[in-house]
This record gives C-alpha cells, sequence and structure tokens, in this order.
C-alpha cells in the first residue's frame, strides 16, 4: 500500500529556509510522529505534503501519486484533522459530516450511510442534530475527527489533535487513535507533547529548523541520544532565592522526598557552615562528580546519568534540597535536542 | 508554480456551491428580504418622490425607468457583500477554505464555486425585484425574462471584481474603501438613478468602461420591452469583466494561501 514518501524536501520563504532537505517515509500501519518546537517546519511538512505549497526543492508521493501535480487525487485518499477546528459553525453534526463527504464526491446516500457510525466511533451518537456552537472543546475535536473518516481513508494527517484539550478528551482521541490503527489505517501525527508521541508513535522525527536532528522508535531515540535516568533537584521551598518550584513537578516531587527531609523548615540546616544551598548553586559545586551531565534551568538541577545510586545517597544525607528520580524520557531527549529556549 | 497561471477548475466546484446554498437555505427569507427591502425602499422613495416632480426621464416615468437601474444595483450589492463580506468570513475568520482545501477541492474550484454562488445569491435578489417590479405594472412584455441571465452575468463579474479585494483584505475594514471608492462612484455615473447622458463628456467617457452601466443598457430596454442595442458588446464587456477579474482573483487567492 502506497502511503507518504518524500525526499529531499526543501522550503524556504523569503531568505528563511522552513524546511532544509528531509526525507522520510510512512510504513503501512504505523504511526509516526512529527515532533518539534514552534517553528520547527511541522505543519509546512504537512502543507507541502497535501500539495498545498509547492516546495522548492525535493520530491513528494501521496498514496502512490506524485505532490503537488496530482494533489487533488491524491487527497481523496487522506483524512485530515487540522491543528485549528474548522467546523462549519452553520450546520449541525450530521450536515458537517454529509456537506464535508460531497467535498470528496460521495454520493449523499452514501454519506447518510456511514453518519450514525461516523458519529458513535466520535462518541457523539445521539447529537446528530446539535449545533456546533453547543459542542464542548473535546467534542469539536472528535467531531473533526470524524469528518477526516467521512472518506474511509488509508492515510490519516493530524496537527497536534489534542492541543488545548482536557486529560479526560485527550485520552479518548488517542483511544480512537490506537483504533484507526489496529484497523491499519497508516498515521501521520504532529505533536508537541510528548507523552503523546511516546504512546502513539511507532516511530517519530525529532524535528529543528526544517531539519530532523533524530529518528527511530521513542526507545531507540531515547536509548541513542542521553543518559538512562534523571534525578531532577530542587531548592527547599523558602531555601532557595527563588522560592517553590513551579509546575507539575511538585507533586511528583513531593512523593520523591526522602522520609528524613519531611520535616518544616526551621528545622533545617543546609551546608555546615549554616547557609541553606540552592539547587543551583549545589549543582556547580558538587553535581558533576555525580552526573555525566548537568542542566541547571532557574532553580531546578537536572541530572543525567547512568548509574543513579551514589547520587541518591548524597542527596538522601543533604537538608534544603529535594529531588525526584526517573527514568529518561522523550521530554528529556527533545529538550536535549532543541534547547531549552522558549520559541515564539 | 506562476500564482498567475490560467484557472483550472474542475467540476468539484458543485459541491462547494451546495455547502454555501446549504448555509443560505436555513437564512433564506430574512436573506431575501433583506436584499429586496431595501431596494425597493430607494426605488419607490426615489421613484414616486422624485418622480412626482419630473415629467418623464429617458421617454417614460421616473419610476420605470429607476425600475431597471434599481433591478442592476441591487444585482451589483448582493453580489459584491458576499464576495466580500461572506466570502472574508469563510476563507479568514471561519477557516472554511481551509476545511474545504483539505477534501480533493483545489483552490481553483472554490474561487470558481464563491464566484457562481455570489452570482447565484444576486440573481435571486434581482429577480426578487423584477418579480417586484413586475406586479406593480412597470413591466412591458415578457422580454423583461431575459433580464434574469443578465442579472446572473452582471452578478459573476461584481462577484469576481469582489473576490480581487477580498484576496487582497487584511481584514473586513478594507471593504470600506472598496465601497467608496469604486463602488459608490461607479453607482453615481452608470446610469442607475438618472441618464448617463447628463453627465459632462469626461465622465460619460468613464461610465462607458464600468461594468454597472453595460449591465443597466442590458437591462432597461429588455424592462422596457424593447430588444437592447449593442447587446453583444454589453454582453462581451461584462463576460470580459468576470473572466478577467476571476482570474486575478485566484491568481492573488494563490499567492494569499498556497504560499
Amino acid at each position: 500500500m502506497d502511503t507518504l514518501n518524500v525526499n529531499g524536501l526543501a522550503k524556504s520563504y523569503g531568505s528563511t529556509a522552513v524546511l532544509q532537505g528531509l526525507t522520510f517515509e510512512l510504513r503501512p500501519g504505523e504511526c509516526y510522529g512529527l515532533l518539534g518546537p514552534n517553528g520547527a517546519g511541522k505543519t509546512t511538512t504537512l502543507r507541502c505534503a497535501l500539495g498545498l505549497t509547492a516546495p522548492d526543492a525535493g520530491t513528494i508521493r501521496l498514496a502512490g501519486l506524485p505532490v503537488p501535480e496530482r494533489a487533488r487525487e491524491a487527497r481523496s485518499r487522506v483524512g485530515i484533522v487540522p491543528q485549528m477546528d474548522n467546523l462549519d459553525p452553520d450546520f449541525t453534526a450530521a450536515e458537517n459530516l454529509l456537506v464535508y463527504g460531497r467535498y470528496f464526491g460521495l454520493p449523499d446516500r452514501a454519506v447518510h450511510e456511514r453518519i450514525p457510525r461516523l458519529l458513535e466511533f466520535a462518541g457523539l451518537g445521539g447529537r446528530a442534530e446539535a449545533k456546533i456552537n453547543t459542542l464542548s472543546g473535546g467534542m469539536k475535536r472528535r467531531l473533526t475527527l470524524a469528518r477526516a473518516l467521512v472518506n474511509d481513508p488509508d492515510i490519516l494527517f493530524l496537527d497536534e489533535p489534542t492541543t488545548g484539550l482536557d486529560p479526560q478528551a485527550r485520552h479518548l482521541i488517542w483511544e480512537r487513535l490506537k483504533q484507526l490503527l489496529a484497523q491499519g489505517k497508516t498515521v501521520l501525527l504532529t505533536t508537541h507533547f510528548m507523552d503523546e508521541a511516546e504512546r502513539l508513535c511507532h516511530r517519530l522525527a525529532i524535528m529543528d529548523r526544517g531539519r530532523f536532528i533524530a529518528e527511530g522508535s521513542p526507545r531507540e531515540v531515547i536509548a541513542a541520544h542521553i543518559e538512562p535516568e534523571v534525578v531532577e533537584v530542587y531548592g527547599e521551598p523558602g531555601g532557595a532565592p527563588a522560592g517553590p518550584p513551579q509546575g507539575g513537578a511538585a507533586k511528583d516531587m513531593e512523593q520523591a522526598q526522602p522520609a528524613n527531609e519531611q520535616h518544616p523548615l526551621p528545622r533545617e540546616r543546609g551546608r555546615g557552615d549554616g547557609s541553606l544551598m540552592s539547587a543551583a548553586d549545589w549543582a556547580r559545586e558538587e553535581a558533576a562528580q555525580f552526573a555525566t551531565r548537568v542542566e541547571v534551568t532557574g532553580e531546578t538541577a537536572f541530572c543525567y546519568l547512568t548509574e543513579s545510586a551514589p547520587l541518591l545517597r548524597h542527596l538522601a544525607g543533604r537538608q534544603g534540597l529535594r529531588y525526584l528520580h526517573r527514568p529518561a524520557n522523550l521530554e528529556d531527549v527533545f529538550l536535549k535536542l532543541t534547547g531549552r529556549d522558549l520559541r515564539d | 508554480m506562476n500564482a498567475f497561471r490560467p484557472p483550472s477548475p474542475s467540476l468539484r466546484f458543485i459541491p462547494v456551491w451546495r455547502r454555501n446554498f446549504l448555509v443560505w437555505r436555513k437564512l433564506a427569507i430574512p436573506s431575501v428580504l433583506g436584499n429586496l427591502a431595501d431596494p425597493m425602499i430607494y426605488m419607490l422613495g426615489l421613484g414616486y418622490g422624485l418622480g412626482a416632480l419630473l415629467p418623464e426621464v429617458g421617454g417614460v416615468s421616473y419610476l420605470a425607468f429607476l425600475a431597471a437601474g434599481t433591478v442592476c444595483f441591487s444585482t451589483m450589492n448582493a453580489a459584491t457583500f458576499e464576495a466580500l463580506y461572506s466570502a472574508f468570513s469563510r476563507m479568514q475568520v471561519q477557516k472554511t477554505w481551509e476545511a474545504i482545501l483539505n477534501a480533493p477541492v483545489a483552490l481553483d474550484d472554490l474561487v470558481l464555486a464563491e464566484l457562481v454562488w455570489a452570482a447565484s445569491k444576486a440573481s435571486l435578489s434581482g429577480a426578487a425585484i423584477l418579480a417586484v417590479v413586475a406586479a406593480l405594472g412597470l413591466v412591458s412584455s415578457p422580454l423583461a425574462l431575459w433580464a434574469l441571465p443578465v442579472v446572473f452575468l452582471a452578478g459573476l463579474a461584481f462577484a469576481a471584481l469582489g473576490l480581487i479585494v477580498t484576496a487582497l483584505a487584511p481584514s473586513y475594514d478594507f471593504f470600506m474603501y472598496y465601497f467608496t471608492l469604486i463602488v459608490t462612484p461607479m453607482t453615481l455615473i452608470s446610469g442607475v438613478f438618472f441618464p448617463v447622458e447628463q453627465l459632462p463628456a469626461a465622465f460619460q467617457a468613464l461610465s462607458s468602461l464600468l461594468p454597472l452601466s453595460h449591465a443597466v443598457k442590458l437591462a432597461r430596454p429588455l424592462l422596457l420591452g424593447e430588444a437592447p442595442p449593442a447587446a453583444a458588446l454589453h454582453i462581451a464587456v461584462l463576460a470580459g469583466y468576470a473572466v478577467t477579474a476571476f482570474w486575478l482573483a485566484l491568481g492573488l487567492a494563490r499567492r494569499r494561501l498556497l504560499k
């Protein structure tokens, strides 16, 4: 079965090279992930693959047809979930599917037959007559997925399908994608959620500035690019100059906190000289002897290592520092390869 | 690829046309009333009010003179509004075009669908006015039915011109320039409200280049029961506007959306 073959794809806007020679192909029945920070070229890659943007160089074959020359035909074998919902606000859920099916040249009778099954699949059974503006964000996303299936495509393109969804809605989308993969469909997924990529993708590529900087299965990519274990070290709240560590890691951290550090702040000692030590200072002065690589961002030190026991013993004896020990994941690789600077 | 290469649309424009038609059907009654009320108020207000002061204009009562002008004027307005505001909403705001282009529909099909749809909607509006005009006894013979294809052709020309503006527009505010600088002056010098012959020679020459005056020159004799003189010329000018402006609008849309 023909899926998508991309060879030497390059595209510039003015003097900015957005894509710099991408080569990849989708294997039938796999989920292939394109990962990258904002502006890495993911969406441009999809647009080129669909024939909506003409590349400056390179060849593309979609569903066995040359693109952009025969893109119109090729797209009839593809289903697309765009980054932004663009359902028709004037129509009901069922009308959205009917009208979209017509764009594929499908007779109304055939689409009417499919509509109940598609809505059922999207968890929207009984919502055929619902107006789009009465649907939640998750429902709209699922209806968009159903719309992408109206032509029973062999290949699905999903551009950040779960951005902006709550965890329940995300999990439902993932479940449906797994079902589609089980049916033998080939999926091209762009995302910047690394857990999503690890969960769904058979293979993936990490992109930055229009180039692939890593490619393989999630496990291969992790094994090839990063140490297997990570210890995140934080200053104790109140003990570190910048205050408590931020973000969702705080909860995990508390669970990982060793028993001897669960005492309230006044009993803390910090260094022998009585001053508290920040994670950044600790990383600068002491981390190198335990970890292969240390990255400090704000008041958190990320220690990447192959053998964690010595560091954990050291930290267990330290007051004023808390830590989280975990296996390395795709997000670590992503941050290592694309850097921690913001991309706006 | 050159954005201004010749258009190569396919029959896939039909499902896009049907999409717009389905939306319109849901709001058909207010839409038709809205398209009808405004021009009728102008026509009856000016026709009876101003008409009472005038013995006759162009050999007929002012109201009868105004009828053809109103049909063309409202066709132009309906086509222009659809090609500007509605098409821009679908292209830029609702991202309907983006969704359609992900299906096996090319931009050429899509822009053609918008063109034909705007002309269709304008024809509905023109036909509704024609019906009212006929009901008022202002139509002399069945020859007036030929005004319907004229209205459709004029609708194509004005829709195509409007789509150029839409393809260039950064936001809705941009459309005000088009109305103020082009549509309103064109209306005043195209023989809608008074004969072009009243104008200074320079304006008459300018008027002869404008699509609205060619539409009026076709519609007015037809409503008065006569075959329009030089019909082929007027038809050719309107068709020329439609084809050239469509080509240009498509080129600009390609440059904007397929980059």
